[in-house]
């Protein structure tokens, strides 16, 4: 029904424009000339306040009687059944809805059916009176706006005030949305730490949070999370090891050797390796890379378990080469032609312009780069997932399975342990991981500022 | 082409029959040209013309341009320059050169001067190079000013003293030809007055080639003025003879200001 209520205030916001037009037209009797906004920006304001009317209503309407539509549900609930649990009650509410949807509900008895049988009178009497507000309030804004068309109307600036407004809003849901996930990472961070220290999280080393659960608390003594970070370092460092060089000497070959033709052939396909989805690459990692490493290692005699930090690093690594040869490139790019030619013109040969001028001159555009490439790898999920294992071993040694903080959220989340449960330390995990992403980045962020400054 | 009749030092450069071109456009026509030892050599003409392209040819910094072609004979003391046998880089530290726009590498001003001796292994140890740098810096005029300060970045200066130290830079690797691409086009008018003093004082022992879009300047410094129309070296000759008694309507056009 209310999607026909939708409908309906798209086909008014349609008219009122087309409306609105024509009675601009009729009032300037023919010299159009004389009115202060051409015809068209009359049509889109009236088609604007309309469509905010009719929609502002129906959403902000939907939303509190959703609301008030629960609370009146729970209190439907007939009273002869005595005290019952949160989940007892969230369960004959949606078995209620269930019933009078004409669904399957888990059981089906008087509570339950006498809860369906009141969902459905306040549903019905919700969609009425939502229904006759929407179209009513968008009736009103557009008599009011339709009588308020004159010659001198200055439809053009109210018209732009209303775009203005909607492009504010629009960057305030992004900055809003931003604000609230780190609220509520922060809030969830700090209820885990008003139950747990905050020293056993960032230096214990043994992690294994849900073990104890069932018997009602977590104990402090298995949330150190430093076998975790251990973990994430060692996988970063690894495929730092591999992206940098070959990331950077790809840059360099790029900007300085290659000839137009391999540069059109290379990037493009530098840019492919970008895009290839990074589940792709777990599973490159886990069923190629890891058994290739495993029997390698074992024809040297090298103990390499089929999850190794190594695997999944050297992987990582790859994904990340186009990142660092990408960003490394442009800034190699920037460094002015002019330098090269001083350089040359001292007699000096390729190889010592790029070691001596280009690279020290590019190299705060680089660091950032190699920056931002280790918080990509930081953050990276799901290589880590499939192919550097799940169990907290707190090792240095690249051929063991270790586990990193982003696989430890996968697994409390996706775990079958209650969500209000793993929410602490998920969250608390995730908060860890966003502070420490965004100093790399701002830090990388600062560096190619100052970069770019010193070449202005 | 016709030679100045005062006893002429020894030719620097001998040049027949060079052509350029940028892929299939032709920049310079079939110049003849010999560039005497230290004294300096103005190139002029409107711009477009290939003065760079020409004084690019001398220490082979074309070859840094892909679409670049050189043909033609250029000889630096009687050796074919383009000869195979020839290292681009080794010329390049012999004939040093100087941009228009300057250029210090973002060094400090003393590892701005070393940088030559270091690549080229001029200084043997630090004395030398600290020694080769001081005598560099002076020669460029630019000791006193920046004495106190050579570990300070040589992005640091003013146009005027950054277009010096690249001079400076040029002259440490001890060459013996300079080319300067319209070395003070970026400067002021005090700036310039310094820079033109210095190249005058550095006409004394080197082969120095100077562009200059200046007519003035060309006038004000050089001893011999060679002015290129349209990739073609129209007229070459004493510069007071340039200026005061051209011969071809070209020259006369764009000396009297009529063009360029
Ligand atoms: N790198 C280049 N690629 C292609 N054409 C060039 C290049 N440099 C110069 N040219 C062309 O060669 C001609 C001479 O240029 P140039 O030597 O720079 O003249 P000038 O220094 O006298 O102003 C011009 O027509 C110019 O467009
Ligand atoms: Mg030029």
């Amino acid at each position: 029904m209310l999607s026909w209520v939708a409908l309906i205030v798209t086909l008014m916001t349609a008219g009122a424009f087309v409306a609105s037009r024509h009675r601009a037209r009729s009032v300037a009797h023919g010299d159009l000339a004389a009115l202060h906004s051409r015809p068209v920006y009359h049509g889109a304001y009236t088609a604007l306040r309309v469509a905010i009317a009719g929609f502002g209503v129906l959403i902000v309407g939907l939303i509190l009687s959703n609301i008030g539509l629960r609370a009146a549900l729970f209190a439907a609930i007939p009273d002869s059944l005595g005290t019952l649990s949160q989940i007892e009650r969230d369960l004959i509410v949606s078995d209620g809805v269930a019933i009078a949807a004409g669904e399957v509900a888990s059981r089906t008895d008087a509570a339950r059916e006498a809860v369906g049988a009141r969902y459905n009178t306040l549903m019905m009497a919700r969609n009425i009176g939502l229904a006759v507000l929407t179209l009513g309030a968008a009736a009103f804004v557009y008599l009011r706006s339709i009588t308020q068309i004159s010659v001198p109307f200055r439809a053009r600036n109210r018209t732009e005030k209303i775009v203005q407004g909607l492009l504010m809003v629009s960057a305030g849901i992004a900055i809003l949305t931003t604000i609230g996930i780190v609220a509520s990472l922060l809030g969830q961070t700090l209820v885990f730490f008003s139950e747990i220290p905050i020293t056993k999280f960032l230096f214990g080393t043994l992690w294994s949070p849900l073990s104890g659960v069932h018997s009602g608390s977590m104990d402090p003594d298995k949330v150190g999370a430093i076998p975790l970070f251990a973990g994430t370092l060692l996988i970063t460092f690894i495929a730092m090891l591999v992206a940098v060089p070959v990331g950077l000497f790809a840059a360099i070959f790029l900007s300085d050797f290659a000839s137009n033709r391999a540069r059109g052939i290379i990037k493009p396909m530098l840019e492919i390796l970008a895009g290839i989805p990074t589940v792709v690459y777990g599973f490159f990692a886990a069923i190629t890379v890891a058994p290739f490493l495993r029997d390698t290692g074992a024809a040297v005699g090298l103990t390499i378990s089929s999850e190794s930090a190594l695997a999944a690093g050297v992987v990582m690594g790859i994904m990340i080469i186009p990142f660092i040869s990408s960003l490394s490139d442009d800034v190699i790019n920037a460094v002015p032609q002019s330098l090269r030619d001083g350089s040359y013109g001292l007699g000096a040969t390729k190889a010592e312009t790029i070691r001596k001028v280009i690279l020290p001159a590019a190299l705060p555009g680089i660091v950032s780069a190699v920056l931002l490439g280790v918080s990509r790898a930081i953050g990276e999920t799901m290589i880590v997932v499939m192919a550097a294992g799940q169990g907290a071993n707190l090792t240095a040694n690249p051929f063991e399975a270790v586990t990193t903080v982003t696989v430890q959220i996968v697994a409390l989340i996706t775990g079958d342990t209650e969500a209000a449960t793993a929410a602490g330390p998920a969250f608390t995990l995730g908060f860890t991981l966003f502070c420490v992403t965004l100093i790399f980045n701002v830090i990388a962020l600062r560096l190619v500022r100052k970069y770019q400054e010193s070449y202005d | 082409m016709t030679e100045s009749s005062s006893p002429l030092p020894h030719a620097k450069f001998r040049c027949r029959g060079v052509n350029v071109h940028y892929g299939m456009a032709q920049a310079i026509k079939d110049n003849d040209i010999d560039i005497y030892d230290k004294s300096v050599t103005s190139f002029i003409g409107p711009s477009g013309c290939g003065k760079s392209t020409f004084l690019r040819c001398l220490n082979r910094m074309n070859d840094t341009i892909d679409i670049c072609r050189v043909t033609g004979d250029i000889r630096l003391d009687g050796v074919d320059i383009y000869d195979t046998e020839i290292d681009p880089v080794q010329l390049r530290a012999r004939v040093g050169m100087v941009f228009q726009k300057p250029n210090p590498f973002p060094k400090s001003i003393f590892d701005n001067v070393a940088y030559g001796p270091r690549i080229h292994g001029l200084a043997s140890n630090r004395a030398d190079l600290d020694a080769l740098v001081e005598s560099s810096l002076r020669s460029a005029g630019l000791w006193d000013e920046v004495k106190d300060r050579l570990s300070s970045a040589g992005t640091g200066l003013s146009g005027g003293q950054q277009q010096r130290l690249c001079i400076a830079r040029a002259i440490a690797t001890q060459p013996e030809v300079l080319l300067m691409d319209e070395p003070c086009s970026a400067l002021d008018p005090i700036a310039t007055e310094i820079v033109e003093e210095l190249i005058t004082n550095l006409g004394e022992t080197y082969c120095v080639v100077i562009v200059t879009h200046s007519m003035q300047q060309a006038n004000r410094i050089s001893e011999r003025t060679a002015f290129f129309h349209l990739g073609e070296l129209v007229e070459y000759e004493t510069t007071h003879d340039i200026f005061n008694t051209p011969k071809d309507e070209r020259t006369i056009g764009y000396v009297s200001g009529r063009f360029g």
